[in-house]
């Protein structure tokens, strides 16, 4: 499974890093950073969803 | 510089800047007999290109068969663009090709067009010189039963406006800003259609290998960067132009044989256009080629090189360019906005000689912190400047003001 993040959509909210610290971390400036190269760690695929899905921009996309 | 101006390294046989285009344009006539507009076998075209290794020439450096295959095995209908706006802003290799042999142009395009099936070709330029003479160009072109109709898409100059998506969005009646990826042209581009975006001289290097074969290809360059290539050498030297140079020589060797070398010594060097940052005289010594420009911290991007003369503090230098890096942001990434403004802040403090003692381990960790993170490759480049430049400082020079003349 994969993450796409958007960077014109992300705001910075957050929500992201909190659901799902193994794929996003909130960077020094604000906005969210995607980790190895979103590629979703194995047993990490709900909390990537859920990251997905409680993005207040709708900035996650997921493939596979 | 001369922006019609062009030559070709000391003895070698050009192959783009032929006859009398360095100083002039081509007639349609000339064109023709050098063998532009001749018949190119488009069957196994693209395996030609992959043998050649022929590279993207607008800055990325891709490797030009991946592209063109994979608008190919995209579904019908397809599109192709010829992308002429240059964005980086010490480069006029792109302009020169399009105002001196805007038919050598037309013909890569429509090769393109053959190759991968497509049924709209696009022209995809913002200098008033480079418009007229496509026009003109097209204007006398003989109508040519079976070929696609070429269009011409006029955008405003900016940096970001040549990025691939930018273009796409741009032709589509958006504005020519980049898109977030996925979806790439080749997937979804012009009319959602596979589209393939490619550098004017990308297409040029792909008919001569048309014409001519892998083989011949490359007889000149390196393995790892076969070929010739169309480089702006400008700045501090005695010859400043676009040169038509093959790969495998040093970058001093280049400014020494085609620029007339230096001409007000060396204060340092910008590569890439201004994408790659800043370097210390020591690239000189690095080799002209992929691999090589990379290890030596540094890049060959778009071809474009400055060299600075002894004369102008480093400090100032990347502090105007980190600011050109602010304005010219497209303002839609929060990353860009934040990213571009804190090195640009950071490397003024730098100008003015009173940077704090960690603003040298920002600048290094933006280097690496900020690249891939926007929706273009924009931040990139000012994150280039950033890291290049902490790496070329002294520490020192860092914590001591500097006196400013």
């Amino acid at each position: 499974m994969k993450v796409f993040l958007d960077p014109i959509k992300c705001s910075g909210y957050g929500a992201c890093a909190d659901i799902c610290p193994s794929l996003f971390v909130i960077d020094e400036f604000g906005f969210a950073q995607l980790l190895n190269g979103g590629v979703v760690a194995a047993g990490d695929e709900d909390s990537a969803r859920n990251a997905a899905a409680g993005c207040a921009e709708n900035a996650i996309g997921i493939e596979g | 510089m001369t922006e019609h101006f062009a030559d070709v390294y000391p003895g070698l046989t050009p192959r783009f800047v032929i006859g009398e285009s360095g100083s002039r344009p081509l007639s349609l006539q000339e064109e023709i007999a050098a063998g532009t507009y001749a018949p190119v076998v488009t069957g196994g075209l693209i395996d030609q290109l992959e043998q050649a290794g022929l590279r993207g020439r607008g800055g990325s450096g891709f490797p030009a068969h991946r592209k063109w295959r994979a608008v190919r095995d995209g579904g019908a209908p397809r599109v192709v663009v010829a992308n002429g706006e240059e964005g980086e802003p010490s480069s006029f290799k792109d302009r020169w090709l399009l105002t001196n042999r805007p038919h050598a142009v037309i013909d890569g395009l429509l090769l393109a067009a053959a190759v991968v099936g497509a049924d709209r070709a696009v022209i995809y330029l913002s200098h008033p010189e480079t418009v007229s003479s496509v026009q003109r160009a097209l204007e006398e072109l003989p109508p040519r039963p079976g070929s696609v109709a070429v269009e011409i898409h006029v955008v405003e100059h900016r940096y970001v406006a040549g990025e691939e998506t930018a273009v796409c969005r741009s032709i589509n009646g958006g504005l020519a800003l980049p898109l977030s990826k996925p979806p790439r042209p080749f997937e979804s581009g012009v009319d959602g259609r596979p589209t393939l975006v490619s550098n004017v001289e990308t297409l040029v290097q792909a008919a001569w290998i048309g014409r001519n074969g892998a083989d011949t290809y490359r007889e000149l360059g390196t393995s790892a960067s076969p070929g010739t290539m169309l480089v702006t050498l400008g700045g501090s030297c005695r010859r400043p132009g676009v040169y038509e140079v093959p790969y495998g020589l040093t970058l001093g060797h280049l400014i020494e044989d085609c620029a007339g070398g230096l001409s007000n010594g060396i204060g340092g060097v910008l590569a890439g256009g201004w994408f790659m940052g800043v370097a210390d005289a020591s690239l000189l010594e690095a080799t002209w080629c992929y691999d090589a420009m990379r290890a030596a911290g540094s890049g060959i991007g778009c071809g474009a090189v400055t060299v600075l003369g002894c004369d102008e503090r480093i400090e100032d230098v990347v502090a105007r360019l980190a600011r050109w890096y602010v304005e010219e942001s497209a303002q839609q990434c929060g990353v860009c906005v934040k990213g571009t403004a804190a090195i640009a802040d950071t490397l003024e403090l730098f100008s003015q000689g009173s940077a704090e003692p960690d603003a040298l381990a920002n600048l290094a960790r933006w280097g690496t912190a900020l690249q891939g993170r926007g929706a273009c490759a924009f931040l990139d480049g000012a994150a280039n400047l950033a890291g290049t430049f902490s790496r070329i400082i002294t520490s020192d020079r860092a914590t001591q003001p500097i006196a400013v003349n």
